[in-house]
């Protein structure tokens, strides 16, 4: 789909806690996410259940399925916003909710109010301390090094998304990319050992969609950050992607792109006839009949027969 | 009330009129008070302003009038009844569960029921103490008379302390009120803090009520806040903008309402609103002119 180089208008990756390639022997880091007989139930209705899952540390997922399937109430139940209604859930080893800060998330796509007068840059900085209790004292950031460096690294997040000249407006002022990028910032200030995206690529324009999928490869490849991502279309990330989770019938199904994005699997999934094209280069072309799936056009297909 | 006739007019020169006000013990209070209570306004209105829950907050000031009232009623301190209507208004309010982000429509329309009912109470409470009428006015629409000293001390450790809460969980609740999601995923417990700022909006409320009448105190919360965030972005600027205006409204209409004979309430609420509409022109102005510059920019390149 895309043919804009991922790599190019990208800063360099700094500052990341974890070491670039694992060197020699290291202790064993548990497992960024695991599901073990999860379930999720939304008011009295259960979404899916039985699902198992570990994602690896370092590890690249993509969380697929048709619209209202579930895929953001998983990511929300990683969070704590939401219980398991069955299973067990370890989130970085904690419990889901415990590891807050060691965590960055991306709400599904929704624009901050026209009215709102916060700037981008105050967004992105609620991400670095805004569960912080007390109030910062008004001191000159010439006077305090702590300001300096918070002012730095937000500085720094806002060059790598590549919002430098929109970020100190308000953030209401901002088109809904232009937010999206900024709240990807926001995701990552403070670096997270895990990132939890919903649909970060949404409302991108296609430059844009290569150019943060390789930002959040990169950031997941060499700073060893976990990814789970929910997408609609794999290609901007399939380069970069370990393992995708399709969800659908109430389940899911975890395994390589190569494996799970099969004519087979996805027609079985959709519950219509979905045909899986390889190019030349490896990368996956699916083609819905009549709609297909990478269109957001498949809530009518939700309810049809399997 | 036209304290102008008991001694020399304004004389337009700022220092020896507010010279000339202090000189009564009653004014200094109203002054005190009115700071006060200004500050408070202008901090908690900044903060519902942002999280657009100005219903919540007008329902607030509107409980209070009953409050008075039953007060009034039962022979006790219309303080008590101010605090004890607004921050049982504020748990009420809070106890309505929150569906998504904003003022969901059921939370308005639970809200408004809260209110209307409230009101109705006070009207009854009204009825019911006959003799009351004649403060029904100053209620309403306020009265900076007979502030007596230890309503300032109340005024003053209460406003402290609602501040004081206020600044250990100011930026948690920044961040909630901005982008409740990921706050909650960052482990900020967005619910308690929702209750919390109801209270403080409650307490800021039954304070405000008691200088500026009840159905004038949204003014004071809503004006200054609004009439700053038009003005700029910055989060510290635009709440420091909101405190200097809401002062400067509220001295302002101390002064205006001591040389003539209409009442305060009045006065502040103009003066905030001309405030507010002056920012309001000032932005629409600033944006024409960084589009005028853009485009000039454009042709050039
Ligand atoms: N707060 C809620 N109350 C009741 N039902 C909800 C709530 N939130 C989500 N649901 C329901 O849960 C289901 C799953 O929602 P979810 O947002 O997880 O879907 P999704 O897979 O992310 O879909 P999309 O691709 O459209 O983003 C939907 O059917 C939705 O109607
Ligand atoms: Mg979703």
């Amino acid at each position: 789909m895309s043919t804009v180089n991922p790599a190019t208008r990208l800063g360099d990756l700094v500052r990341h806690r974890v070491p670039a390639q694992p060197a020699g022997p290291q202790p064993p880091r548990s497992p960024a996410v695991s599901l073990r007989g999860a379930g999720v139930r939304v008011g009295s209705r259960t979404l899916w259940s039985g699902v198992d899952l570990e994602v690896g540390a370092g590890e690249f997922v993509a969380v697929l399925g048709p619209n209202g399937v579930g895929k953001s109430t998983l990511i929300k139940m990683l969070l704590g916003i939401l219980p398991p209604a069955a299973g067990e859930v370890r989130v970085l080893g904690e419990a889901p909710g415990r590891a807050g800060h060691r965590v960055g998330y991306l709400p599904q796509r929704r624009n901050f109010d026209a009215s709102l007068r916060i700037r981008g840059t105050d967004i992105v900085r609620l991400g670095l301390d805004g569960d912080r209790w007390g109030v910062p004292l008004p001191v000159p950031a010439r006077f305090s090094a702590r300001r300096r460096e918070a002012r730095d690294r937000i500085a720094e997040v806002v060059e790598l998304v590549g919002a430098s000249a929109y970020a100190h407006r308000p953030i209401g002022e901002c088109s809904g990319g232009e937010q999206q990028r900024l709240l990807i910032a926001q995701a990552l200030v403070r670096d997270p050992e895990l990132l939890l995206l919903d649909e970060p690529l949404d409302s991108l324009d296609l430059s844009h969609q290569g150019a943060v999928a390789a930002l959040i490869g990169r950031i997941c490849r060499e700073a060893g950050v976990s990814v789970v991502m929910v997408a609609h279309d794999v290609n901007p990330i399939l380069a970069w992607l370990d393992r995708v989770v399709y969800i659908a019938e109430g389940g899911a199904v975890a395994g390589s792109p190569q494996d799970v994005i099969t004519t087979q699997t996805l027609s079985r999934l959709y519950g219509v006839p979905v045909e899986v094209l390889r190019t030349s280069d490896g990368r996956l072309v699916v083609v819905g009949q009549p709609e297909a799936p990478a269109l957001h056009t498949d809530r009518h297909v939700e309810g049809g027969g399997t | 009330m036209n304290w102008a006739e008991t001694s020399a007019g304004w004389s337009w020169n700022p220092l020896t009129d507010l010279q000339q006000i202090w000189a009564f013990p009653f004014m200094v209070n109203a002054f005190r008070a009115g700071t006060v209570v200004a500050v408070l306004a202008a901090v908690m209105g900044w903060f519902m302003v942002l999280r657009r829950q100005s219903f919540a907050g007008h329902t607030l000031s509107v409980v209070s009038f009953p409050g008075a009232a039953c007060a009034t009623l039962l022979g006790i301190s219309a303080g008590f009844g101010y605090f004890a209507f607004c921050i049982g208004g504020a748990l009420v309010i809070a106890a309505i569960p929150r569906v998504g982000q904003g003022g969901s429509g059921q939370e308005s329309a639970l809200t408004g029921t809260v209110q209307a009912f409230l009101l109705a109470c006070g009207f009854l409470f009204v009825a019911l103490y006959k003799g009351f009428l004649g403060g029904v006015n100053s209620l309403l629409f306020g009265s900076f008379l007979g502030i007596t000293t230890t309503q300032v001390t109340v005024l003053t450790i209460v406003a402290a302390v609602a501040l004081g809460v206020l600044a250990v969980i100011g930026r948690p609740l920044l961040f909630a009120s901005v982008d409740e999601n990921v706050a909650f995923g960052r482990g900020v417990p967005v619910r308690a803090l929702s209750v919390t700022f109801l209270v403080l909006l409650g307490a800021a409320t039954a304070e405000a009520s008691q200088i500026t009448g009840t159905l004038l105190v949204f003014a004071l919360l809503v004006m200054p806040a609004a009439a700053a965030q038009q003005l700029t972005a910055r989060p510290a600027a635009s709440l420091a903008l909101s405190v200097l205006i809401a002062v400067a409204v509220t001295w302002t209409g101390l002064i205006a309402a001591y040389y003539s004979p209409y009442p305060i309430g009045f006065y502040v609420t103009t003066f905030a609103f001309a405030v507010y509409v002056l920012a309001r022109a000032a932005r629409t102005l600033s944006t024409a002119v960084g589009r005028h510059r853009v485009v000039g920019g454009g042709a050039v390149a």
